[in-house]
């Protein structure tokens, strides 16, 4: 063969020859990448699912952040505001003479209860006001369907809120503006960049069944609310380089006298400030997640493909000998892995992408957007594709250049004969413990430590992210538990509106049905400790509550005590502060008081943030006697529609809101998109944990094909050589399991961690389900694989087996 | 330990009744094979490569047959068929009177297990067990066996027992080899070309120890060679070329492997 390839090499014109060994080599390539396509097929699967969880999650990612801004830039949103009780018209124009200030709108809005003829429980509403004519200077909203009103008597409904309701131009919907009903006619649906994430003031969830926003023109809205040629809130822009806190300061003192309420920036406008909130922990978990994914697929690629290319040793060896070029040989083995590369580049790219539509999409429940600016971010496909192909070629080169170096004639043998010794556990005198067998796979796993360590990893890392993909349900569901049946344990939330005496209290218990009745006050405040800050509501709750309760780490209800603030642990970190110590309270609402306050403890809270305190000692910061701002009701459910109506009628109820019911329908959607996006990855990681481990057994079964097959001659039955053989990848995975469960935890912490905002803190919690299916989903992959090797051991070639060297 | 993984993974304890024979009972010179017109006919894509063309031939309890021939004469696949890694396409094999041309693989499996010892060129130690070891793997899953210490004595290598095959010399492997064949107490042993991968010197000690075990145990050996001077050793020469029986050749005269050199 040698002679004949020098022959022609030296009759055969170079180019030809070039272009036939490609072709022969090219032939080969592909022939041995049929050879191996169950191994090939679980390469690329693994390449498919780390590129398309990257690719996914960022492009989802990618895509709410740049619909964000394509928005915000469009609809002009506003850069400050501020709202104050009432002011004349011409104090626009003094605001717009202020330094700093690019364009300011002014507008009135007002709070309403809203009555839909199909809806029965309250709802409650915000009323807009809008230019008579045309879109606002700032916060332009987006016709969806139908048009702008032009008469008094028309609105246009938030797009949330007509989604929930089914609402479209022409319906019907009746706002009640302090205590007067006013029938409007819906003529459109719009977005506002203002509610794109649509919250009620106080809640934390958007809830759009029973939130609503209206527009209607400034002159009905003047009328309706007492405010005609005046304003009550302001939104502004500013001019390039303006100092925005001076521009503030300023405005504070033009709006003091019209009952001016600390102008705000945009990161503190609900909306965007819960957005921005939920975009940073999706970040977080865009960016860990599938980090981790692909760093794990990449770890098992170089391995798993540097065994498999060490099993082609002869092979090179045969090149070789041929006359072909380390550099030749070299670049074929590349080129196959880059085949694989290639299928799985293509397919994870393309799953990719369309799952991270498919999320967009589902996000776009939750965040109004007018459009979803998605696309495929070169950026994002060339980073997942590259780390996954530096990776598997930096296992083959490595592979590869260990086979080439050797001369070829050292090479065609096989690799000299391992080395065994006893192994740690046979030193120590249990040898007798273990048969024949045992010991072959005991000592096969003690030689290569580092290799068995590898494999076991390998297995582990998938253990770790199936964890992680599952952990998000439990620690929702257990968020939801913690807030809704330990903390918040209301049926119903009665605000009122305004500050009223606690008579009012009494007139609720008074009411058939109610079981009890709890007053709160909330008050907004701005807390400060050293050189940090911290602007939030305070809530004045009862001194021994039972429905609305702060809870301790242990989730037990923390006493409140007579004098002190209670803050929530997100805000105790925030300002850094511990029980005990003292901060400074300024109260941004009445006469505005700035005191000193102890922090009399911390509360566990997973979602929103709050600061408590007894509600007399609250009362008595803001120098109000017995006000409260409204109740929490828990109701007997017999009578509960006639209590709500009862409650919905009263002139004095601004808005009655039903605890479970709101968040129930909140956590259905949310709970799908969860778990579509755990289904997902649980998906993919076992995908992974079934391409690593049939991979295992398949380069285990070349690698011992021969001593298999010798023991079978010898008169060992299938089952026993099975033993051998699949009995090593069962100890590497048990012992991959307990190291998988650590490596998850520390993931999950590490995902827990990295994604608490102001808006969630998940908590750590791993049920046992997680652990069980998660070692489930890594047992039916190897069982699965192990299936199939199985399989093959019955078709060993026992006869070839006596002819070879080994 | 054993018994358990048997149990549980050997899916071949269907009890061969047939071969449930008492070896100790065989006198000298029974016929322990019998061929009947066994062909071999592999089909290699469009053509069919006939390496057994017909072999009729007999072997008895206690001999030493050498099988000689070139590469290509069909010895090998005849000493596969004869120890059950392989099957005939036609014609009958016997081993004392049972038919093994109509064994299942349980039964080939069994029949390997506690009849025959396999000896091969390249020797086929598992790396990862000393040379106890190695014999012990057999011994486990044999019925009445030598103690692997008696074996490896056997073959003269007791003091290299706890010694792993990569720090044994190839002589040395071939002979835990040998010992691992014999510890069963099989009634036939199969080699094929035990001598292949070793020098001259080292050959002779390998097949002075194959001669002592036919001596004094009386174990039925076949060596399959293409070594002339191999043959000076048996007591038949079976010679083969292409797919048939050359020649059946006596040695009245068989010379100690000793003697031999190459």
């Amino acid at each position: 063969m040698e002679d004949r390839g020098q022959t022609a090499k030296f009759h055969i014109p170079n180019s030809t020859f070039h272009t036939r060994t490609v072709f022969a080599i090219g032939k080969k390539l592909l022939r041995d990448l049929w050879g191996m396509r169950g191994q090939a097929l679980a390469i690329a699967v693994v390449i498919v699912s780390g590129v398309a969880m990257f690719i996914a999650a960022l492009g989802t990612m990618d895509a709410l952040t740049r619909s964000q801004r394509s928005f915000y830039e469009n609809a002009r949103f506003g850069e400050a505001f501020a709202s104050l009780k009432r002011a004349p018209t011409d104090v626009e124009r003094r605001l717009q003479a202020l330094e700093g200030v690019a364009t300011v709108q002014t507008r009135v809005i007002a709070d309403a209860r809203l009555d839909l003829a199909a809806f029965d429980e309250p709802i409650t509403g915000q009323l807009l006001s809008l230019p008579e004519r045309g879109q606002p200077a700032l916060n332009r909203l987006v016709v969806r369907e139908g048009r702008l009103p032009r008469r008094g008597t028309e609105t246009v409904a938030s797009e949330a809120f007509a989604e929930a309701h089914d609402l479209h131009p022409g319906d019907k919907v009746t706002a009640i503006i302090n205590g007067r009903h006013r029938s409007l006619t819906i003529v459109g649906v719009v977005l506002s960049p203002e509610y794109v994430y649509q919250i009620q003031p106080g809640g934390f969830f958007p809830t759009p069944e029973r939130f609503g926003v209206l527009w209607v023109p400034r002159a009905t809205l003047g009328a309706a609310y007492g405010m005609e040629g005046a304003f009550n809130s302001a939104s502004f822009t500013f001019t390039a380089g303006a100092n925005p806190q001076n521009v503030l300061d300023r405005v504070d003192e033009v709006l003091a006298p019209y009952g001016g309420r600390d102008a705000y920036l945009r990161e503190d406008q609900v909306s965007h400030r819960y957005l921005t909130e939920e975009l940073k922990q999706l970040e977080q978990l865009a960016t860990t997640m599938p980090v981790t994914f692909l760093a794990v697929a990449a770890f098992l690629l170089n391995v798993v493909i540097g065994r498999l290319i060490r099993t082609q040793r002869e092979v090179i060896a045969t090149l070789k000998a041929f006359g072909y070029s380390d550099w030749a040989v070299g670049r074929h083995y590349v080129g196959m892995v880059l085949v694989i590369v290639a299928i799985g580049a293509v397919g994870g790219t393309a799953l990719g992408t369309w799952l991270g539509r498919l999320l967009s999409q589902m996000y776009l429940q939750f965040y109004k957007f007018p459009e979803l600016h998605y696309s495929l971010g070169i950026e994002t496909v060339v980073v997942s594709v590259g780390v996954t192909a530096l990776a598997v070629l930096g296992g083959t080169l490595y592979a590869v250049w260990q086979a080439v170096s050797l001369r070829p004639a050292q090479a065609m043998q096989p690799e000299p004969p391992a080395t065994y010794r006893e192994t740690i556990v046979e030193r120590l005198g249990l040898k007798a413990l273990f048969d024949q067998p045992t010991r072959m796979i005991l000592r096969h796993l003690e030689r290569r430590p580092l290799k068995a360590l590898l494999s076991m990893l390998g297995i582990a890392a998938s253990i770790a992210i199936l964890m992680t993909s599952t952990f998000f349900a439990d620690a929702v569901d257990y968020m939801i538990d913690v807030q809704f049946n330990r903390a918040q344990r209301q049926d119903l939330t009665v605000t009122f509106t305004g500050p009223t005496s606690d008579e009012a209290l009494y007139e609720l218990k008074s009411l058939r049905g109610v079981t009890t009745a709890e007053p709160f006050r909330s008050v907004p405040a701005r807390f400060r400790h050293e050189h940090r800050q911290y602007r939030t509501g305070i809530e004045g709750l009862s001194p021994h509550p039972v429905l609305r309760r702060p809870l301790t780490d242990d989730l037990e209800p923390v006493p409140l005590s007579a004098e002190g603030v209670v803050l929530s642990d997100y805000i105790a970190d925030v300002l850094a502060v511990e029980r005990g110590d003292t901060l400074t309270v300024e109260v941004l609402e009445g006469t505005r008081p700035t005191r000193k306050i102890r922090v009399a403890g911390r509360t566990k809270q997973f979602i929103g943030v709050g600061t408590y305190m007894q509600i007399d000692a609250l009362n008595r910061l803001v120098r109000e006697g017995g006000a409260l701002s409204g109740a929490y009701l828990a109701l007997d459910p017999r009578y509960e529609e006639e209590t709500i109506s009862a409650l919905t009628r009263r002139p004095g109820v601004a808005s009655v809101q039903l605890q479970q019911r709101a968040v129930q329908s909140l956590l259905d959607t949310m709970g799908e998109t969860v778990l579509t996006f755990t289904f997902v990855m649980a998906l993919f990681a076992g995908a992974i944990a079934f391409g690593v481990i049939y991979n295992a057994a398949r380069i285990a079964l070349s690698e011992r094909a021969r001593e298999l097959a010798s023991l079978r001659i010898l008169g060992f039955s299938q089952g026993e050589i099975g033993y051998v053989l699949l009995g090593e990848l069962a100890l590497l995975t048990l012992l991959a399991i307990p190291v998988g469960f650590a490596m998850g935890y520390g993931l999950c912490y590490g995902t827990a961690v990295g994604a608490q905002t102001e808006l969630f803190r998940i908590p750590l919690v791993l049920e046992r389900r997680t652990y069980a299916l998660s070692a489930l989903v890594v047992l039916i992959a190897g069982l699965a694989s192990g299936v199939v090797v199985w399989r093959r051991l019955g078709n060993l070639n026992l006869v070839d087996v006596l002819k070879t060297r080994e | 330990m054993r018994n358990i993984f048997q149990d549980v993974l050997g899916g071949d304890t269907a009890p061969v009744d047939a071969l449930d024979i008492d070896l100790r009972s065989v006198e000298m010179g029974d016929v322990v094979f019998e061929t009947q017109g066994v062909t071999k006919v592999y089909e290699m894509g469009e053509t069919q490569v006939h390496a057994l063309r017909g072999i009729d031939l007999e072997l008895h309890a206690g001999e030493m047959v050498v099988m000689l021939g070139p590469s290509g004469s069909g010895k090998s696949t005849l000493l596969n068929i004869i120890g059950g890694l392989d099957t005939a396409t036609e014609g009958t094999v016997h081993y004392r009177g049972w038919d093994l041309t109509r064994a299942d693989e349980a039964q080939l499996t069994l029949y390997r297990r506690f009849h025959v010892g396999f000896i091969f060129q390249f020797y086929n130690l598992i790396p990862s067990l000393t040379a106890e070891e190695n014999v012990a793997i057999v011994t486990e899953i044999a019925r009445d066996p030598m103690e692997p210490r008696a074996a490896l004595d056997l073959v003269g290598l007791a003091d290299r027992a706890d010694h792993f095959p990569a720090e044994l010399s190839g002589g040395q492997q071939q002979r835990v080899a040998i010992a691992r064949a014999v510890a069963k107490r099989p009634s036939v042993l199969l080699c094929d070309e035990p001598t292949g991968a070793l020098d001259s010197d080292t050959g002779v000690i390998v097949l002075d120890v194959l001669q002592t075990i036919n001596d004094e145990l009386g174990t039925t050996t076949a060596i399959i060679t293409h070594n002339q001077v191999v043959s000076k050793m048996a007591q038949r020469v079976i010679h083969l070329s292409d797919g048939r029986v050359s020649e059946i050749e006596e040695i009245a005269e068989q010379v100690s492997a000793r003697e031999l050199a190459w």
